[in-house]
């Protein structure tokens, strides 16, 4: 332990002749890191450990809620306990609400992220493909992305009303930009070997743009409409908080009004279970349809 | 499978090849295709497609000159080489001798500052499939099963999809890899990725195949395995290859005839003829014939002349 320099041990060498007797040779602590199943590194943990886990990752806040509504540490007209939850959430359904709400949030998304990744789609491809379509595209598309989405509501609405127009092109606008770049960022990724492979094969770049780089990134666009569409769900509430004659969010405003928070408790709830549906969907569809990119 | 080729004969121009209409070679009969995939040692088919037509590959007074940040770097700088028809040829030279700028060259890939490359006597002007090129990075499509990438040069050029799939499938059997048609590149090892890489650029039928570093990133155990195998196939088929290398022993225990490349700028210093026979194992690397070539590149690339191998 005493001298300093390292010696072969690590690698269950015994020197033959040592070279120098000036160093220890006996073997140092081979202690190492310490094994841990919880604190791996980018690494799986075991099954059951992991479904416990996620099962706690819900329970524990929902517990917490139920412990504090129920001590009445806080009136129940501010925090509503989980039962009075469900009441309205059934109160809501009764009503023919919750299916009217749902339904009109949920068209006006999938319309407007609809529209968004027809058109980012070939566009994104298109710039990350060509340089040029690049350089023409890329600044202003940098320059709108950061204009915050919210911030066209007045324009939309002297553009185009109250009614769906200005609701569906707020979600177009919010979501199209960053769907765009983070295509045209895929594309960049393909490797040219595989571009160069595939002219060396006889292939014209017109086959490689629709038989190579298209599928190569089919992953990434599945992965990036997971990640907007979580936006295009923030966006349809922003619009019908401010102006709308149904939705999710026209319901919490309602709510907000005659002071029932268990009623924007129900919808927050709502709004919860429909956007981790519709993450789940999407990677169901990237396991169905990308074999080859998952794991 | 039955009947699957009426015609005769599978000619060049029907693969949308260049300028080789002349060039036919005979059908092969499904039926040799073994029904059970070869285990090891694979079973080949008995009649692989030989490589029947006539190739000259010529590269003259070519340069290379990059110009990066720093300046312009020189990368090759007169090059003059050539490869006939059936020949398997190695350039060896250390890393950074320019070996990967002359095989894109070559390919078409990137463009000569000074000289030209023809290939039968036409210059390469692009890429095209009369040049296979194998990487040493495996450009397997990863999406597409084994047998879709080797069906996809095929594709590229119009083929039909019941010929496709029968060159694709009598390629494979030739790679010994006929039981992982359905497998997904990422399931194979890269010796495997690397034989459907080279089956893909077979079903092209080029002219001349060529190789940059394919064995470079394999383990040791693996490359000598590949390299025989790389070796069996030439034989087989009598395909011309270009191949590049830093690994003076796989170009020896490959190659009929060697380049040696000197780097700064990349120039060929020597052109060795290997003098062993065609058929060769690993126990020839014992000879003194392999042993006296292999020193005296080494002896090259060192610096230092090697008298035994001038002339
Ligand atoms: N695209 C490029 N741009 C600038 N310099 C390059 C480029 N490609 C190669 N070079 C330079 O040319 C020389 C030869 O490179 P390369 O052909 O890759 O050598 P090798 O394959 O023998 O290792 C190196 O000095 C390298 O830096
Ligand atoms: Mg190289």
């Amino acid at each position: 332990m005493g001298a300093s320099v390292p010696v072969c041990s690590t690698f269950g060498l015994t020197p033959v002749t040592p070279a120098s007797p000036s160093f220890s040779t006996a073997p140092r602590s081979t202690q190492g890191m310490k094994p841990s199943v919880f604190w791996r590194l980018a690494d799986d943990i075991p099954k059951p450990m992991s479904t416990a886990l996620m099962v706690l990752s819900i329970a524990v806040p929902f517990g917490l809620w139920w412990l504090v509504a129920s001590l009445d540490l806080v009136n129940d007209k501010f925090l509503p306990s989980p039962i009075q939850v469900a009441q309205a959430l059934g109160r809501l359904w009764t009503d023919g609400f919750l299916l009217g709400d749902t339904a009109a949030s949920i068209m006006r998304v999938t319309v407007g992220f609809g529209l968004a990744a027809l058109v980012s789609v070939p566009i994104g491809i298109a710039m990350g493909a060509f340089a040029s379509v690049r350089s023409l595209l890329e600044p202003i598309s940098g320059v709108v992305r950061y204009m915050p989405a919210p911030a066209f509501i007045p324009l939309l609405v002297i553009y185009l009303g109250l009614g769906e127009a200005p609701k569906i092109a707020l979600i177009f606008i919010g979501t199209v930009f960053f769907n765009i770049l983070m295509v045209m960022d895929a594309v960049k990724f393909v490797p040219k070997a595989l571009l160069e492979t595939t002219y060396t094969l006889g292939g014209q770049r017109r086959q490689a743009l629709f038989q190579v780089i298209a599928p190569y990134v089919v992953p990434n666009i599945i992965d990036t409409f997971r990640i907007n569409i979580a936006t295009s769900w923030n966006l349809v509430v922003v619009a019908e908080l401010v102006a709308a004659e149904n939705g999710l969010g026209k319901r919490i405003v309602l709510a907000q009004k005659f002071f029932n928070t268990d009623e924007i408790f129900a919808c927050l709830l709502i709004l919860g279970v429909i956007g981790f549906a519709l993450d789940l969907s999407l990677r169901g569809l990237m396991k169905a349809t990308c074999k080859w990119a998952v794991d | 499978m039955g009947g699957g080729l009426g015609s005769p004969s599978v000619c060049r121009a029907d693969l949308g090849l260049v300028g080789s209409a002349h060039y036919c070679v005979p059908a092969y009969p499904s039926t040799l295709l073994p029904i059970h995939p070869p285990t090891h040692p694979p079973t080949y088919p008995s009649t692989p497609l030989p490589w029947t037509n006539t190739m000259h590959l010529e590269i003259n007074r070519l340069s290379k000159q990059f110009d990066t940040r720093q300046g312009p770097v020189l990368a090759l700088d007169d090059i003059n080489m050539h490869v006939e028809t059936g020949e398997f040829v190695c350039a060896v030279g250390a890393s950074g001798s320019g070996k990967s700028t002359l095989l894109r060259l070559v390919a078409g890939l990137d463009m000569p500052t000074a000289g030209e490359i023809t290939v039968d006597g036409q210059v390469v002007m692009g890429p095209g499939s009369d040049r296979g090129m194998i990487f040493q990075s495996y450009t397997l499509y990863p999406w597409m099963t084994v047998q879709k990438n080797v069906e996809f040069g095929l594709k590229l050029q119009g083929v039909g999809s019941k010929e496709r799939r029968e060159m694709a499938s009598y390629y494979l059997e030739v790679v010994g890899l006929t039981k992982f048609s359905r497998s997904l590149p990422k399931q194979l090892s890269g010796g495997m990725k690397q034989r459907v890489a080279i089956a893909r650029t077979l079903a092209s039928r080029p002219k001349i195949m060529l190789m940059d570093e394919p064995f470079g990133a394999l383990d040791v155990q693996t490359k000598e395995t590949m390299q025989q195998f790389m070796l069996d196939l030439w034989n087989r088929t009598g395909v011309s290859i270009l191949m590049i290398t830093h690994d003076v022993d796989e170009a020896v225990f490959l190659s009929q005839r060697i380049y040696v490349l000197t780097a700064h700028p990349g120039t060929i210093q020597q052109e060795v003829f290997v003098d062993l026979p065609r058929d060769r194992t690993y126990t020839i690397r014992r000879d003194r014939a392999f042993q006296d070539t292999r020193e005296g590149i080494m002896d090259l690339l060192r610096g230092k002349t090697a008298p035994a191998l001038v002339g």
